[in-house]
């Protein structure tokens, strides 16, 4: 039973009307630098618009879904009133102001500097602030998401957490932790030179520090898609969860592997040597793992829910699935999309493939399709599946739903597979236009215009999710009964304290990062000279 | 009776089913080794690898003095028959804007940036590197055939990152080696 709908429901609302806004945005980059286009780039407005996309689709976005739904998880699954609920909404006014105070530079041109920051170019002081704002919004929420489960094992000694707890925390964790590094990089070197006390910054120190922000960032954004998988879907489709215990190792594991990886992305810079590029790149190919477990456990639960429903034969269970249900398709679609951006970033963690893509146009097919793709379709699930429960009244997903994940799916194929082509050929991504005459890349013409493409099918899918969610603002009253998570072939009755708890995974998770992260920072703050002038945003030269 | 053949049939399948699990399990620390073994082959075999040290140039004093000033930058040949390239990227441009480089001959690029973070990759080569003002990044080469490559920034680097686009000629050996014997530093900008 949901004590704080209204609190769920403000995190979901603003967290879509976030993205409705951004996903225009994306829509029209598309187009701008496509040879659809026939006026000339302006590439002020263009960068401008990255920016504003990337911060609201990056920060903004997806961790007010993760708040909202946890918020709703702690209800939920702990079957008790959120503690700390005035807390929260204190959450979701920073998170609220921060965006404005960041955005609101970025619009007048003031900080074009990508949600990647990129120092020494230095924006708007206020961009950053505003940053910094939502980041504090969501460390109330982790703070929250700790207090409730503790008091409630304080509670319930002995009780296993359930299992959409468990997860949530573990996101929480992962988040709180993860976001240090881009804290550092925006409180200790970017903001004292954005407001004019220091001049100069270590370009390649900062992008170690963002590194460890950047990558486990996604597992950020993917924990709701994940507990969607495990605890929604067995139970959308009338099945059971596989494996409670494989669900929780999965989890897990992303607390602790997720973060001392990030140099990956760090590849091609010259401020890290090889030795640490080498153990980051064996530590992400570790961090498929998770991944891989929880396909086999998702697709069992899946075959449990045919079976369960006739379904007969090797592989012909698969047909007797309910389709028509929004939550099954929207989960067959993502798992699909994930296991495409999934292979794209097998290739993306090995230096040697990654030397033919770096910074080409294959890498933003490739967060697009797992993030945009795999996490958001998910999002979309999520908000169907709690709607009538945070409505009260009736959702009617049928045929505009399913339309509306079609487009989705097949949108994202659309927009990022010639994406990844034309990376292969060495097309640059954020680049506000192209000069389509060069034969150097007049052939990639064809497949940037199909990209433009799959943008208006992704617009036209958002319109359609828009539809759904308002139609069931206006339905009639219906009580949606008792809300479930879903229930294991074997529901955990005692649980050895490391599968129900985080002490050992946090020392694990901290004790990785300053490993891994420690000599690089300590090799670049003992190199001296290496600090350079500030390039401002905006500034005459 | 029922009940028991349930039961056993039950069993069965939970047997299967862990079966298939273990295999899943194997097949994908498998999948994860192999792709490990993959790089260390790669890189053990010096095929590409990162840089293994790191470097420092500051931006300010680059032009004047050191290993980055403009008369030192292009191609040089180098008495093991070798070449080094050395290249400055800056906001908007690289210097130099061509880079003439010898066919099947070991070539390493020496690069640094002048102001902000910018990056290069060469088209249709593993070629592909950042440039972090304050840093030198140096990385080996070669290239079987002669032709042309396009060699854009591939990372933001400001208004007009859009317009930061070098090119590449690749000259077979003989001709690289009579311009080499006339002038210092090659370069291809016309």
């Amino acid at each position: 039973m949901l004590t704080n709908r209204r609190l769920v429901l403000a995190h979901f609302w603003l967290a879509f009307a976030v993205f409705g806004l951004a996903l225009l945005l994306g829509a029209w980059q598309m187009f701008a630098r496509s040879p659809l286009n026939p006026g000339l780039g302006n590439s002020d407005w263009y960068y401008r618009s990255v920016t504003a996309h990337g911060s609201a689709m990056g920060y903004v976005f997806p961790t007010l879904i993760a708040m909202g739904f946890g918020y709703a998880i702690t209800e939920l699954a702990l079957k008790r009133p959120l503690i700390g609920a005035r807390w929260a909404w204190t959450g979701l006014v920073l998170v609220a102001v921060g965006a404005v105070v960041a955005l609101i530079p970025v619009a007048m041109g003031l900080a074009s500097v990508l949600y990647t920051f990129y120092p020494p170019l230095v924006g708007n002081a206020f961009y950053y602030i505003g940053v910094v704002l939502v980041v504090v919004g969501s460390w109330i929420w982790v703070a929250l998401m700790s207090l409730n489960m503790i008091v409630w094992k304080r509670d319930n000694p002995g009780s296993p957490v359930p299992l959409a707890m468990f997860a949530n925390v573990a996101g929480a964790y992962l988040w709180g932790w993860t976001a240090v590094g881009a804290a550092i990089e925006i409180i200790v070197l970017i903001l004292p030179v954005a407001f004019g006390w220091r001049t100069t910054i270590d370009a390649g120190l900062s992008r170690v520090f963002f590194s460890w922000t950047l990558h486990a960032i996604v597992y950020f954004w993917l924990m709701p898609t994940y507990i969607a998988y495990y605890t929604i879907f067995p139970r959308a489709i009338g099945g059971r969860l596989y494996s409670d215990a494989m669900a929780r190792v999965a989890f897990i594991l992303f607390v602790v592997v997720s973060m001392p990886i990030g140099i990956h992305h760090l590849f091609a810079d010259p401020q890290v040597g090889a030795g640490f590029k080498f153990i980051q790149s064996v530590f992400t190919a570790m961090v498929s793992l998770p991944t891989l477990i929880t396909i086999f456990t998702i697709c069992a639960s899946a075959e449990i829910a045919s079976r369960l429903r006739g379904g007969r034969g090797p592989f012909g269970w698969v047909t007797a699935l309910p389709w028509a249900n929004p939550i099954m398709l929207a989960t067959a679609f993502s798992l699909l999309l994930l296991g495409f951006g999934g292979v794209g970033g097998l290739i993306n963690m090995n230096y040697q493939f990654n030397s033919t893509i770096h910074n080409t146009q294959w890498v933003t097919g490739h967060f697009h399709l797992i993030f945009a793709g795999a996490i958001v379709i998910m999002y979309f699930a999520i908000a169907y599946d709690l709607w009538p429960h945070l409505t009260g009244r009736v959702l009617r997903t049928g045929r505009l739903a399913t339309a509306q994940l079609w487009l989705w799916f097949t949108g994202m194929i659309v927009t990022t597979f010639p994406w990844h082509y034309v990376g292969v050929l060495g097309m640059p991504r954020r680049m506000a236009f192209y000069d389509y005459a060069d034969p150097a890349i007049a052939g990639q013409a064809l497949s940037v215009s199909m990209s433009v493409v799959g943008g208006v099918m992704l617009v036209t899918s958002a319109v359609l999710f828009f539809a759904v969610l308002i139609r069931g603002h206006r339905a009639e009253r219906a009580d949606p009964g008792v809300y479930r998570f879903a229930v294991a072939v074997h529901e955990p009755v005692r649980l050895p304290a490391a599968l129900n708890g985080f002490a050992l995974w946090l020392t694990l998770m901290i004790a990785l990062t300053v490993v891994n992260y420690g000599y690089p920072v300590v090799q670049l703050l003992a190199l001296k000279g290496n600090a350079v002038p500030a390039v401002y945003v905006g500034a005459q030269r | 009776m029922t009940s028991s053949v349930d039961h056993a049939d039950h069993d069965q399948g939970a047997a299967v089913a862990a079966r298939v699990e273990r295999r899943w399990s194997i097949m994908s620390a498998g999948l994860v080794g192999l792709m490990i073994g993959v790089a260390i082959f790669a890189g053990v075999h010096r095929a590409t690898m990162p840089q293994a040290w790191v470097e420092t140039a500051n931006p300010q004093t680059i032009h004047i003095a050191g290993e980055f000033v403009e008369s030192n930058l292009g191609s040089a040949m180098e008495a093991d028959g070798s070449v080094t390239v050395r290249a400055v990227g800056q906001q908007f441009s690289f210097t130099p804007q061509c880079l003439v480089v010898p066919a099947d001959t070991p070539v390493t690029l020496r690069a640094t940036s002048a102001d902000v973070v910018h990056g290069l990759l060469i088209t249709g080569t593993t070629v592909n590197t950042m440039l972090v003002p304050g840093y030198i990044a140096v990385l080996p080469m070669r290239f079987k055939t002669p032709g042309e490559h396009a060699m854009p920034c591939q990372e933001f680097c400001g208004l007009g990152h859009e317009g930061m686009w070098a090119r590449v000629r690749v000259l077979d050996k003989a001709a690289f080696a009579q311009l080499a014997a006339k002038q210092r530093r090659l370069t291809c900008v016309d």
